[in-house]
C-alpha cells in the first residue's frame, strides 16, 4: 500500500438522525501516523462524526475514506477488509462480559490470522502486556477497574496490529492518573507501531499531550469551526469559541437557552 | 495485516567461520509467520548446531507485533539451544518494535489460575446452596411484594397508573392475536379428535360439552397462562434485570423509590387485571373452534352446539378458572420481576434470568394447578 495519500479521508459528510442535522459540510484528512482530536462541547457530534468514520452510521450525504475505499459504498467483503485494518476502543471497553481477557483479546486473533491456538495466545499475551494488563489473562472484565477495562479494550482493539485506531472519549470516567497513563500509552504505540490515530475527547490535558492536530466541532456551527495543532489554536486563534474551549470559559447564557429547547440530544 | 496465506518474508541461512550461522530475513515478517518462521528457524538451529548465531534483519521491510515476538523467540530458542546471538542491521524501527516486547512478562504465570471444572461433589454442593438462595431470594421478594401490594392497596394514588395501563396493553391486547389463534387451534383439535372417537357410540352430541369443559376447566387457564409467561414473564425479567445491569435501579433506590414499588406493582396489577380477561377470550376461542367442527364436521346447527355448550357450563367451573388464572398471573408478574431484580452481572446475566423466568413460571403454574385441581375437589 502507498505510504502517502492520507489514511482517512471525510468528504463533506452530513450527519442526520431523522429530521435533526447533527453535521454538515464535514471534510478533513488524516495522514499516516498522525493522532487526530476529534474536540468540542457535549453535543456536538463528536461520537457522531467517528461513528461515521468507522462505518457505522451511514452519511446522510458526502462520504468517508478509509484507504481509499468508500466504507458506505464498499462491498461486505471490501467493508470487511478495511474493517480488519482499523481498531476501535468504545467508551466502555465493550469487551464480551462472558469471556477472560484473553479471551478476549484472542478473538479477533483465532477469527482472522492463521495462528494456531497456542500461538494466538502468545500474541494475546503480548498485546495485554503492552497495556500493562500481564498477570490478568484469566480475570472476567467484570472484576476489572474501568481503567483496566478500557486498557484491555484497547488490547483488543490492537489485537491485529491496525493501522488505525479510534477512540471514543479514551479518559471519560477515569481518574486523572489513569488518565494520564492511558495518553502516555497512545503516544508510545503511535511512536512504536506508528498506528494512526482518532481520537475523540473534550479533556484539554490529554488533548494538549497527544494530540498532532485537534479538529473542533461546534453545535451551533453543525461542523468544524477550527482545526490545526492544539497549542497553536489555543494561543493564536482569535475566534471566541475556540478561545472559550481552550480556555474553559462557560459559554453565554444563550447557549445555555438553546441548550434547554433542544433537550438531551446525545453527542 | 491479516489476510494472506502465503508467507511474504524470505529466510536464508549460510554457515559463517568459526561454527556460526548467519540468518538472514527479509521482506514481510508478519503475525500470520509467526510459527512458521519460528519452525523454520527451529530447524536450522537442530540441522547445523551453531556455536553463533547471527540474525541479519535489515532486509525486512514491514515487521508488526507479531513479527517483532517472532525475532525474540528467535533469540530465545538460539541461546537456549547454546549458542552466541547477534542481532545485525537492525534499524530503528526494529529496535523500536523488539523494545515493545518482553518475553518475562507474555511467560508471566496470571495472577489466576484458568477455571477448573468442578468434581461432582463440589457440583451437588453448590446446586444445593443455590437453590436455598434461589428459595429465600423467592420468599424474600413474596413478603416485599405483599407489603407493596398493600400499601398500594391502601394508597392507590401512589401506584403509577399510567405504566400500568402500558402494561395491560403489552400483556392483554398485544397478546389477543396469539391466545385467540392457539385456543381456536385447540378447540378445533379436540373438537375433531374426540368426534372421530364418539361417532362409533354415536355421541356426537357430546361433542360441544366435551370442548367447553375442557376448555373452561383446565385448558383455557392453562393455554393463557403459559402463553402470557412466555410473552410477558420473560419480558418482565428482561426490563429489570437491563435496568439492574445499567445501576437503574440502584438509581431508583438511591433517590428514595421502592424498587418494587415502582417497577413490580405495576406489572403484577396489569397482569392480574388482564390474566383472567384473557382467559375467558381463550375459553370463547377454544369454544368456537369446536363449533366449526360441530357446524362442519358433524352437521350440528350453531343454536344446538351453543345450547349444549351452555348447558354444560357452570358457575363453579367458570369460577374455578378465574381464581386460577388470578393465580397463574400473580405467578408469572411475581416470577418475571423476582428473576429480574436478582440479576448480578452482564449480558449473559440478563439472559438466564429471562429464561429462567419462563421456565420457573411454567414449573409453578403446572404445580398450582395440580394443588387446584385437588383442592377444588376435596374442599368445595
Amino acid at each position: 500500500m502507498g505510504a502517502e495519500g492520507p489514511v482517512i479521508e471525510v468528504r463533506g459528510l452530513k450527519a442526520q438522525f431523522g429530521e435533526q442535522v447533527i453535521l454538515r459540510g464535514v471534510s478533513f484528512a488524516v495522514t499516516r501516523g498522525e493522532v487526530v482530536v476529534v474536540a468540542g462541547g457535549s453535543g456536538c457530534g463528536k461520537s457522531t462524526l467517528l461513528k461515521h468514520m468507522i462505518g457505522l452510521y451511514e452519511p446522510a450525504a458526502g462520504s468517508v475514506l478509509i484507504d481509499g475505499v468508500d466504507i458506505a459504498q464498499a462491498r461486505e467483503a471490501e467493508l470487511e477488509r478495511v474493517r480488519r485494518r482499523i481498531g476501535v476502543l468504545f467508551q466502555s471497553g465493550a469487551l464480551l462480559g462472558s469471556l477472560t481477557l484473553l479471551e478476549n483479546v484472542m478473538l479477533p486473533l483465532v477469527g482472522f490470522t492463521s495462528l494456531s491456538r497456542r500461538g494466538a495466545e502468545l500474541v494475546a499475551r503480548l498485546k495485554l502486556s503492552l497495556v500493562g494488563l500481564s498477570g490478568y489473562e484469566n480475570h472476567l472484565p467484570s472484576e476489572l477497574s474501568g481503567g483496566m477495562q478500557k486498557r484491555a479494550g484497547l488490547a483488543r482493539a490492537m489485537a491485529l496490529d491496525p493501522q488505525v485506531l479510534f477512540f471514543d472519549e479514551p479518559s471519560a470516567g477515569l481518574d486523572p492518573v489513569t488518565s494520564a497513563e492511558l495518553d502516555l500509552l497512545i503516544k508510545r504505540i503511535n511512536r512504536n507501531l506508528g498506528t494512526t490515530m482518532v481520537i475523540v475527547s473534550h479533556e484539554l490535558a490529554s488533548i494538549f499531550e497527544i494530540a498532532h492536530r485537534v479538529i473542533l466541532l461546534d453545535k451551533k456551527a453543525k461542523g468544524i469551526i477550527a482545526m490545526g495543532p492544539p497549542r497553536e489554536l489555543s494561543e493564536q486563534s482569535s475566534d471566541p469559541r475556540v478561545v472559550d474551549f481552550f480556555h474553559r470559559r462557560p459559554a453565554d447564557a444563550a447557549d445555555a437557552a438553546e441548550l434547554d429547547e433542544n433537550g438531551g440530544m446525545k453527542a | 495485516m491479516a489476510q494472506g496465506q502465503e508467507p511474504a518474508y524470505e529466510m536464508k541461512s549460510e554457515p559463517a567461520g568459526g561454527g556460526g550461522l548467519r540468518v538472514e530475513i527479509s521482506g514481510r515478517l508478519e503475525m500470520n509467520a509467526l510459527e512458521g518462521a519460528l519452525e523454520r528457524f527451529g530447524r536450522l538451529l537442530e540441522e547445523s548446531r551453531p556455536h553463533r548465531v547471527e540474525l541479519a534483519v535489515g532486509g525486512i521491510d514491514y515487521l508488526d507485533s507479531g513479527g517483532a515476538l517472532a525475532l525474540c523467540l528467535m533469540e530465545e530458542a538460539a541461546r537456549k539451544a547454546g549458542a552466541d546471538f547477534r542481532l545485525a542491521q537492525a534499524g530503528p524501527e526494529v529496535r523500536g518494535m523488539l523494545a515493545l516486547v518482553d518475553l518475562d512478562k507474555i511467560r508471566r504465570r496470571p495472577l489466576r489460575a484458568e477455571e477448573r471444572g468442578l468434581g461432582f461433589v463440589e457440583q451437588v454442593g453448590q446446586a444445593s446452596l443455590e437453590l436455598w438462595r434461589d428459595f429465600v431470594e423467592l420468599v424474600t421478594f413474596l413478603g416485599d411484594f405483599l407489603i407493596a401490594l398493600s400499601r398500594a392497596l391502601r394508597r392507590p394514588r401512589l401506584v403509577r397508573w399510567q405504566e400500568t395501563f402500558f402494561y395491560m396493553e403489552q400483556v392483554g391486547v398485544n397478546g389477543l392475536p396469539i391466545v385467540g389463534l392457539i385456543s381456536f387451534l385447540l378447540g378445533l383439535i379436540i373438537a375433531f379428535m374426540s368426534s372421530l372417537q364418539l361417532k362409533t357410540f354415536g355421541a356426537d352430541a357430546y361433542v360441544a360439552a366435551l370442548v367447553s369443559v375442557a376448555m373452561v376447566r383446565e385448558l383455557g387457564p392453562i393455554m393463557t397462562a403459559i402463553l402470557v409467561a412466555g410473552r410477558s414473564g420473560s419480558s418482565f425479567a428482561a426490563e429489570i434485570g437491563t435496568m439492574r445491569v445499567n445501576e437503574e435501579v440502584d438509581a431508583l433506590e438511591v433517590m428514595g423509590f421502592d424498587p418494587t414499588d415502582f417497577l413490580a406493582i405495576p406489572k403484577m396489577l396489569a397482569a392480574l387485571a388482564v390474566v383472567p380477561v384473557l382467559t375467558i377470550y381463550s375459553c370463547v376461542a377454544g369454544i368456537l373452534g369446536g363449533m366449526v367442527v360441530g357446524i362442519w364436521g358433524l352437521g350440528l346447527t350453531p343454536y344446538t352446539y351453543l345450547h349444549h355448550t351452555i348447558d354444560s357450563l357452570s358457575a363453579y367451573g367458570i369460577t374455578t378458572a378465574l381464581i386460577k388464572s388470578l393465580a397463574f398471573a400473580l405467578i408469572i408478574a411475581g416470577i418475571g420481576c423476582q428473576r429480574g431484580f436478582v440479576v448480578r452481572g452482564g449480558a449473559q446475566a440478563v439472559g438466564s434470568a429471562t429464561t429462567s423466568a419462563v421456565v420457573t413460571a411454567m414449573f409453578l403454574i403446572i404445580v398450582a394447578d395440580s394443588a387446584f385441581a385437588v383442592l377444588f375437589y376435596y374442599v368445595f
